[in-house]
């Protein structure tokens, strides 16, 4: 007996049918990516301002108190503590009680005013880049605005040159780099998870459970169309999910997505067989819906804790590495991220693309293995 | 020797290390309406998933149509109508689109002409968009049946088909069995009532997986005065 597409496209539409009159189902998978994508992107701070800051002057002029003035009233910075050095910054940052350290050198003014480079050490915790890259660019100018204002009268011949100093940056932390903005790459596979793992084993352990599989089972199906049947409206429900969380990070959050769309959208395909798969294995694995849920969930838990979706993949022990390791978000979040945020091409996401195409492989694999046409 | 429909021999089928269904034959000729009684849980639905091809037998052997049931389950599901003992229609989808999704998959051509039809031949024409979850109960056996004989098998598996039906339903129902048998139909037909005995031509009676009488109605009527079996 030969694929047929009379069957399959009767197949994809009792689907379809049932999908639409699910109201409840069709509701949470449209509304799980805004209501998720919102959740985060509102955490991601926009906008920030008055950013924990210590200040280490070593140079006690009326040039460096212009300057800690200036960074005290541009509104980026709240100097909350001005220590004397001692290695004590480096608790403040690490105990996360500031977020920088400003450190004006011995000497700064006289180094300025003898048009001497003098640098301005700026410490950082990187936890959030965009605050880094933020904060260099508030320090650059107000230094710059209070070298030239505070110089102009005596020492006027020197506003013509640039102001002699310069901004070193020390990130501390994270050197990953590991930002929030790096949640929504993350988020469409937690999405994508969600769909394919719970939403398609839930209507094939309803079929199960409600008898009806075994009436389709009695009619002249090739297991091959079922499945394409049960997973087709999900890799749209799947595509369209990804494109609604692109949409709003873009829009509302100004996250663009730098590399190539369609290579991002063929790894999100990949994902979302993936996902399918693993749905296909739960339903025929779990007995009811409670039980299909449950085993979900079980998926879906050390997806967000193991693969550096939520935490800094390198931050975890050894023995969770070794896990996510085998976990396929770990390789997905990794694609997203270097797509999205770097704008990596093919050759840049190989080395996790082919761990995840591997794991799509063998989950398959074994789920056409386990799938049967019969009810033992 | 008339020509066999069913012909299956020691047929056994274990869950775990209990033997549902032990040692069972089963000969139904062609043209027949054949009985399968028994009472709850002695391997009627079991025996009837392995007729069929969707519970693979521990043991036996035999054909279906002439087809292996071992491995041409595939060629075995085309012809054969299977009624399962719960309504196994989708309860969301309406009767039209229950009626029309089996039809295409049955590879069926002028689906929507020939889904017409069975709807009048029902009398469910103009119901046609209710959804089939809000049927009473004895409208679902109807519209079961009328889609099982949608793309004319050769020979109908019946479960239970009057449990839970009102005896004006169980008496219509068998009077179309009687009417598909004459057009030269093969059923078999599970039941626990015993008074539906008479309407069957051969009878097979077992009771926790192993056989206890079969033969012509009339024979083991008069060989075990069957009524006080039940
Ligand atoms: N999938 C299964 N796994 C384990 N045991 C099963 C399974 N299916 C049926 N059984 C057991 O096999 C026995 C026979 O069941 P079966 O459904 O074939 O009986 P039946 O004659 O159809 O009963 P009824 O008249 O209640 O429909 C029962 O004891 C049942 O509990
Ligand atoms: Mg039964």
């Amino acid at each position: 007996m030969l694929f047929s597409f009379q069957r399959l496209k009767a197949l994809i539409n009792k689907e379809l049918i049932q999908l639409k009159r699910d109201r409840a189902t069709l509701a949470m998978m449209i509304m799980l990516p805004i209501v998720q994508l919102m959740l985060f992107g509102y955490a991601i701070n926009m906008d920030p301002k008055h950013l924990p800051t210590a200040v280490i002057s070593r140079n006690n002029t009326f040039l460096t108190r212009s300057l800690i003035t200036g960074l005290q009233n541009a509104g980026y910075f709240k100097i909350t503590q001005t220590v004397s050095g001692d290695k004590q910054e480096e608790r403040l940052l690490r105990q996360g009680r500031v977020l920088f350290v400003v450190m004006i050198p011995d000497n700064f003014t006289q180094n300025v005013i003898r048009g001497q480079k003098s640098a301005l050490l700026l410490q950082a915790d990187a936890t959030d880049p965009t605050a880094v890259s933020g904060a260099v660019g508030a320090l650059n100018t107000i230094a710059a605005k209070v070298i030239t204002t505070e110089l102009k009268g005596a020492l006027g011949f020197l506003k013509n040159a640039a102001p002699a100093f310069s901004i070193d940056v020390q990130k501390a932390y994270n050197p990953e780099g590991f930002t929030r903005y790096n949640i929504v790459p993350g988020l469409i596979g937690i999405i994508l998870i969600f769909t394919g793992a719970m939403m398609t084993s839930l209507p094939l352990t309803r079929e199960q459970e409600r008898g009806t599989m075994e009436n389709l089972l009695s009619m002249p199906v090739q297991p091959l169309e079922v499945m394409i049947g049960k997973i087709t409206p999900f890799i749209f429900i799947g595509l369209f999910q990804s494109l609604v969380v692109l949409f709003i990070a873009r829009f509302l959050f100004s996250i663009p997505v730098f590399g190539n769309l369609s290579l991002l959208f063929g790894c999100i395909l990949l994902f979302i067989l993936c996902n399918l798969a693993i749905g296909f294995l739960i339903s025929t694995a779990a007995k009811n819906q409670t039980q299909a849920l449950q085993m979900s969930v079980f998926v879906l838990l050390p997806s967000i804790m193991l693969t550096g979706f939520m935490f800094p993949f390198q931050g975890m022990p050894q023995w969770a590495q070794n896990i996510g390791r085998m976990i396929p978000l770990t390789y997905f979040v990794r694609i997203a991220r270097g797509i999205m945020l770097k704008g990596a091409e093919l050759q840049d996401i190989w080395p996790h693309l082919y761990p995840l195409d591997l794991i799509v492989i063998v989950i398959t694999l074994f789920m056409l293995r386990v799938y049967q046409n019969t009810l033992d | 020797m008339t020509e066999l429909a069913i012909d299956v021999k020691r047929l056994t089928k274990k869950f775990g290390s209990r033997i549902v269904v032990n040692n069972i034959d089963i000969q139904v000729p062609k043209g027949k309406i054949y009985g399968f009684f028994g009472p709850n849980g002695s391997g009627k639905t079991t025996t009837i998933r392995m007729l069929c091809g969707l519970l693979t037998p521990d043991a036996g052997e035999g054909t279906c149509l002439g087809y292996d049931i071992m491995a041409q389950t595939q060629m075995i599901r085309k012809k054969v109508g299977y009624m399962t003992q719960k309504f196994s229609f989708w309860d969301d989808l309406t009767i039209q689109e229950n009626v029309e999704f089996t039809a295409n998959i049955f590879g069926m051509d002028h689906v929507s002409e020939r889904t017409r039809e069975a709807l009048v031949k029902l009398g469910l024409q103009h119901r046609s968009d209710q959804s089939a979850g809000t049927l009473s109960g004895g409208w679902k056996q109807r519209l079961a049946l009328a889609a099982c004989i949608l793309h004319q098998p050769e020979i109908l598996l019946l479960d239970e088909p009057t449990a839970g039906v009102d005896p004006k339903a169980r008496r219509e129902l068998w009077d179309e069995l009687g009417r598909l048998s004459e057009d030269g139909m093969t059923i078999l037909v599970s039941t626990h009532y015993m008074d539906e005995a008479e309407r069957c031509h051969e009878l097979i009676y077992i009771a926790y997986g192993n056989l206890i009488v079969r033969g012509s109605t009339q024979q083991v009527i008069d060989q075990t005065h069957l009524k006080t079996l039940e």
